[in-house]
């Protein structure tokens, strides 16, 4: 087991490594940019190494500056959680070059399922759904409406020089494909000097459901089960939870199995992140690969018990994984809102200062996953979560319940937080129906 | 000094000395002086160390080895930030931190054996080399960016430093 690791990040998820350290009695090296120098949650680490500048790009990501840390502060394994220098890889290569154990998969199996087409050819390999289309340009109206036939409508024609939404036109049937084809392709000339144009089936309204997976090093890999993380505004995730509500218990089954195929094909070890989206009529389809811990972690902390840092740091130590397939639970429903400091009068701009007030909810099933307190100084230069409400109830009407309850004791002062947004969620039918997909927030909820 | 504490007697507050080192890190002391009839205890805080010194009428190689329960609770651990007094005196007194702008080992020297780039009194322009920072076996030649005469060096070749720690003190 290590005996001293670097955790290269900030703010909670360096907490939560913090707190899952100091519980296995591995001593920690924490780093900070100069705007989190002094933070209270440094207090908790054995070391804590100043890196660079508040900007991120002089610190939290100039590889040579962590590992010169983790060189001065004798580390033996680096975190990196999430964001920054976790998915580089890189910043993974250069740890090992230095004999430092890097906590998450190879490098390798890293670049093989970062790219998008290697990601999908692996997902081929292993058969798990992707989203259906034509495999190259259409060539012809003809080939056109075979292709649509074949994936059925809706269908939706890209734009192969588009990007960002741009060069995108539904079509739902024969008669709209044909005019729709001819429109794209004078559209995408004009707009981006290439008519080429392909098709995919359109996914209307889809849930976006993602299955946590483990792999150890000697080749056993399993799931913990799935989340659903379909609230989101502008592809950020406000809520997430487990297990997935609505979905048939097959589905449930046949998507984390998906998971574990896919990853056991890629030859990817530690923690990761399998997404799909579902469409409604629970057909899943595989979008890409997370290789990394996330955010929402501890929402299958709760269902399942399992420590999920502490495992990869086992993992990565080169212990075996605990458990097999079948002793993995998925016990009652936990949801986990993210609490970020942003004024949603404001078109959700961004609200630093400093916490003049905090009072946080607590009792039965609720966690607070934070690194603030009161005094506590927000800055503008990092992202604006400044935590994580995680509940966990027997059912999801009982965890509806408890969020409500949690929310409604919150307190916080001196600057704006997303709670009243959370708080409109939770009561909105759909979501308490369980009838939440991607486009909700933006196109229901949110429209004046 | 005095004789040692037979085992077993007088016992050592833990408790106590935890909750003095707390206090001082939460109010900022750096120096407490507690006296009780026969039992003193003096504690003092530096910029990077908690230094104390015996009650007394304990032996002193009872604390020699800075005890575990001190060294845990100090809020300073080995490659801290600066503390806030040094910076504060500096700029006070009308002198600049020359600071690392980057993290590493430090030398003041080329090589062993070779005479340091600097010493206290050298008279320094922007582009002088002061030392050297090695990270990831590559030695950075650390300029002065400064003009002026080097009053004090605050750390020692073999020192660990990280980004933004006060090198050397410079009159400008």
């Amino acid at each position: 087991m290590f005996q001293r690791i670097l955790i290269a990040n900030r703010g909670e998820i360096a907490l939560r490594i913090l707190r899952a350290c100091r519980e296995m009695g591995i001593e920690t090296v924490a780093v900070c940019s100069e705007a989190d120098r002094g933070a209270d949650y440094l207090k908790l680490a054995s070391e804590a190494i100043c890196v660079g500048p508040a900007q991120a790009a002089g610190s939290y990501l100039l590889i040579k500056n962590i590992i010169s840390a983790a060189e001065i502060g004798n580390v033996q394994a680096i975190h990196p959680g999430y964001g920054f220098l976790s998915e580089n890889e890189h910043f993974a290569e250069v740890c090992h070059s230095c004999n430092i154990d890097f906590i998450g998969p190879s490098p390798e199996a890293m670049g093989k399922l970062g790219d998008k087409v290697t990601a999908k050819e692996i997902a081929k390999q292993a058969k798990v759904n992707l989203v259906p289309g034509s495999e190259g340009l259409i060539e012809s109206e003809e080939a056109a409406l075979a292709i649509a036939a074949k994936i059925g409508y809706p269908v939706l024609i890209k734009a192969t020089a588009g990007g960002g939404g741009k060069g995108m036109r539904v079509a739902r049937n024969d008669i709209s494909l044909k005019t729709g084809l001819k429109q794209a392709a004078v559209e995408a000339e004009k707009a981006f000097n290439n008519a080429g144009v392909y098709l995919e089936k359109y996914i209307e309204n889809p849930r976006h459901v993602e299955v946590q997976i483990i792999a150890d090093l000697h080749g056993e890999v399993v799931h913990l089960w799935e989340r659903d993380c379909s609230t989101q505004r502008r592809h950020q995730k406000l809520i997430e939870e487990s297990p997935a509500p609505n979905l048939p218990q097959s589905v449930r089954e046949d998507i984390c199995k998906a998971a574990v195929r896919l990853i056991k094909s890629a030859n990817y070890t530690n923690a990761g992140t399998v997404e799909f989206i579902v469409d409604k009529d629970n057909q899943f389809y595989f979008i890409e690969v997370n290789a990394r811990i996330q955010v929402e972690h501890p929402v299958t902390e709760m269902v399942t018990g399992i420590d999920l840092i502490q495992q990869q740091i086992r993992v990565a130590a080169g212990e075996p994984l605990p458990w097999k397939q079948r002793a993995i639970p998925c016990n009652g429903h936990a949801i986990e809102v993210r609490i970020n400091a942003e004024d949603p009068e404001n078109d959700f701009r961004g609200s630093p200062g400093r916490i003049t007030k905090l009072r946080v909810p607590g009792g039965n099933g609720v966690r607070w996953d934070s690194h603030v307190h009161e005094g506590y100084v927000v800055g503008p230069y990092y992202d604006s979560m400044i935590g994580k409400l995680i509940v966990h109830k027997p059912s999801r009407p009982e965890a509806i319940a408890c969020m409500k309850r949690c929310l409604d004791e919150f307190v916080v002062e001196g600057i704006k937080t997303t709670i009243p947004l959370l708080k409109r969620i939770l009561n909105n039918s759909a979501f308490v129906e369980g009838r939440m997909d991607t486009t909700f927030i933006e196109q229901k909820l949110l429209v004046k | 000094m005095s004789d040692s504490v037979p085992p077993g007697d007088a016992p050592f507050d833990l408790d106590k000395l935890k909750q003095l080192v707390e206090m001082m890190e939460s109010h900022g002391l750096t120096e407490v002086n507690l006296r009780r009839g026969d039992e003193q205890w003096r504690l003092r805080r530096g910029p990077r160390e908690v230094i104390h010194a015996a009650p007394a009428q304990y032996a002193p190689q009872q604390f020699a080895p800075a005890p575990a329960p001190v060294a845990a609770h100090a809020p300073a651990p080995a490659v801290a930030p600066a503390a806030a007094a040094p910076a504060a005196t500096a700029e006070a007194s009308g002198l600049i931190d020359i600071k690392s702008p980057t993290v590493g080992t430090f030398y003041a020297a080329p090589s062993p054996g070779e005479p340091p780039f600097v010493s206290v009194g050298s008279v320094v322009t922007p582009e002088t080399i002061v030392c050297l920072i090695e990270a990831m076996k590559v030695f950075n030649q650390i300029p002065a960016e400064v003009s002026g005469t080097i009053t004090a060096i605050l750390v020692k070749s073999g020192d660990a430093v990280e980004f933004g720690q006060p090198l050397f003190r410079v009159k400008p």
